[in-house]
């Protein structure tokens, strides 16, 4: 995908991106010529007031949207350049997507959704299974494998879904609110298996959320506001 | 990736069972009646060539008037005895031959009455036209030079004499009183349902002095001394012919020489465009039943917009959503032409029974009414699978 060695560019960077809804008078700015950078192991955290634009940040992070203006350069490719399916390619190979609603399937196995990255992988189905098998031992659910997400808990159901997000292995996961459907013990659960995930990976994690205390896993927090970063600190945990 | 795909059709088909049976209801109904209507279209067909055949293949009709539609068929003068005899006399592929003039006529006998058809013919007629005599006699020598004698079809006397005995009593013919001299063995009715056996036949003279008035000769039946020569005394009769009716070289017949065969592949082709104007109605249900699959695909297609948005997330490319859902339309259409050609085998073979045609299986009809069916998925699968192709991944996850 990049032609320069691993690590030598930025995972992430940002280069006053502008992302800009409707027409003339009429036009929105969610974001408004935003720079910043995320280097590999990082988890930040981004926080903002609703229609802040940390929710169009993410989905522009995680390649569901293009910037109207400035360049989004993920391992230095630039993303604004890429066709459709160019970037379908590179969520399927490079990025991971948590959800506050969950988004798994409905009246399918655990196991069949965590296989599912893999199937647009095409991978051999011994090989999905045994992959994923492995991705919800580690979410803790190995048992619950047959289960269908009515079967699951709230928290159960987001385990299976960072279990999807993981199993392909991204270089980032990008994470909407990840705890906004639970209640507080879940919340702490969810958090801690990021951290984990965080820690003994390196993943990156870029995770939205409106909760402070849920900021406070992260190792970084940037504060979106009117579409602009207002903070952006480094915190140790 | 297809297997994958199409094991995930199947399972989204097997998660709304109800709904996919629904769906697929119109392929059903529509390959089944294609299936049926070509199969008994087939099955009639095949009774036809057997009653022609067992009408005697060496059996040639000589007629006036062209197979060709114009002007000419309506002036074609009528042939006369001479013409039957000339056949008779200078052909020598010939075995038999009997001139015949027909006409409608009312049959009387004590108070019962009976619209049927009168035959003039010769004592010849009846190993033409294979018909056999059940009791009574055929006509003397004496009758045949011009009295007034007949031979009734089985239908006639059954409507005529019911039980009583038909020999040796007078029916009355039009407006001549005619002595019953034999009645026929019934042939039955035929596969387009007429009657074989409603007819009177009687001497030709006394028919034509009689009933018809005029010395015409309608029709006169030939048969030729074996199967293989038949196309032989077809073929001389056509030049016996145009010599005595003056016809010019280079002009057109103003008669017909049919034989069994002509007649046979005539009616193979009625029975033919009928089964194809069949099978066209039946394949318009077919179309229905597409549209009926575009309908539901439609519906799914926004009933599962965030499950479109998950796997756009995940990164499937628009082109294997569109796969998945082309795929799904596809197997749900195959499945419905499946079930169709069993439901259709099943009906063509009761419907056969009951209408006592044979059942004769057409193997490319399945062939076509599969792929008939997979294209139709294909067609109409198409529009609402590259709906969901399109989608924008952010708005369809948002989706409730």
């Amino acid at each position: 995908m990049t032609s320069s060695a691993p690590g030598a560019a930025p995972l992430v960077e940002l280069r006053a991106v502008s992302r800009i809804y409707g027409k003339a008078d009429s036009e929105v700015r969610a974001l408004d010529a935003v720079s910043c950078t995320v280097e590999d192991g990082e988890f930040v955290a981004v926080t903002g007031a609703s229609g802040s634009g940390k929710s169009t940040c993410l989905n522009m992070l995680g390649c569901l949207d293009v910037p109207s203006a400035g360049e989004y350069l993920f391992r230095g490719v630039n993303v604004g350049a890429l066709t459709a399916d160019q970037l379908a390619l590179l969520r399927r190979n490079y990025l991971g997507f948590v959800f506050q609603g969950f988004n798994l399937l409905g009246r399918t196995s655990a196991l069949e959704n965590v296989e599912l990255p893999l199937v647009y992988r095409r991978l051999g189905s011994k090989e999905r299974r045994l992959l994923a098998l492995q991705a919800l031992e580690e979410v803790g659910l190995r048992d619950r494998a047959s289960h269908t997400p009515g079967e699951l808990s709230g928290g159960q159901q987001q385990r299976v879904a960072i279990a999807r997000a993981m199993v392909s292995k991204p270089q980032m996961l990008l994470a909407d609110e990840p705890t906004g459907n639970l209640d507080s013990a879940k919340k702490a659960e969810i958090m801690q298996l990021l951290v984990k995930l965080n820690q003994t990976r390196q993943l990156t994690i870029v995770m939205v959320t409106h909760e402070h205390d849920i900021a406070q896993y992260a190792t970084r927090i940037i504060v979106f506001s009117d579409g602009r970063i207002t903070d952006d600190r480094k915190i140790g945990r | 990736m297809i297997w994958a795909t199409i094991i995930m059709a199947l399972r989204e088909i097997r998660r709304n069972t109800l709904r996919s049976a629904l769906t697929t209801l119109g392929i059903v109904i529509g390959v089944a009646s294609v299936i049926a209507m070509v199969t008994l279209g087939r099955g009639a067909t095949a009774k036809i060539t057997q009653e022609i055949s067992g009408m005697g293949t060496n059996l040639l009709i000589v007629a006036p008037g062209s197979d060709r539609r114009g002007p000419t068929a309506a002036s074609a003068t009528a042939l006369k005895l001479d013409d039957a005899n000339a056949i008779r006399r200078d052909v020598q592929a010939v075995a038999e031959v009997a001139p015949t003039a027909s006409r409608g006529v009312l049959a009387v006998f004590g108070n019962k009455n009976w619209n049927t058809v009168a035959n003039g013919s010769t004592n010849e007629y009846f190993s033409v036209r294979r018909y056999v005599l059940a009791e009574g006699e055929l006509f003397s020598e004496a009758q045949l030079k011009g009295s007034l004698a007949c031979v009734l079809g089985a239908t006639v006397r059954k409507e005529l004499f019911g039980a009583l005995d038909p020999i040796g009593a007078s029916i009355r013919v039009g407006s001549a009183a005619c002595l019953v001299t034999g009645v026929l063995v019934a042939k039955g009715p035929s596969t387009f349902g007429q009657d074989q056996d409603d007819f009177i036949v009687m001497p030709l003279l006394a028919f034509q002095r009689r009933i018809s008035g005029n010395t015409d000769v309608g029709t006169v039946f030939v048969s030729a001394k074996s199967d293989q020569l038949t196309i032989k005394a077809k073929q001389q009769i056509e030049l016996l012919m145009r010599e005595r009716r003056h016809i010019a070289e280079g002009q057109a017949n103003d008669f017909m020489v049919q034989d069994m065969q002509e007649i046979s592949s005539m009616l193979g082709r009625i029975t033919g465009s009928l089964t194809a104007l069949l099978g066209a109605i039946a394949g318009v249900s077919l179309l229905v039943g597409g549209i009926g699959i575009m309908n539901i695909m439609l519906v799914s297609v926004t009933e599962r917009t965030r499950e479109i948005g998950i796997r756009l997330s995940i990164g499937a490319r628009g082109r294997e959503v569109l796969l998945q859902f082309l795929i799904e339309a596809v197997t749900l259409s195959i499945l419905g032409g499946a079930l169709g050609v069993a439901v259709g085998l099943l009906a063509s073979f009761l419907g056969a029974r009951a209408l006592n045609l044979p059942f004769a299986v057409v193997p490319e009809i399945i062939g076509v009414a599969f792929v008939f069916s997979a294209t139709v998925g294909v067609a109409f699968g198409f529009f609402p699978a590259r709906k969901a192709s399109r989608m924008n991944p952010i708005e369809a996850l948002r989706h409730e």
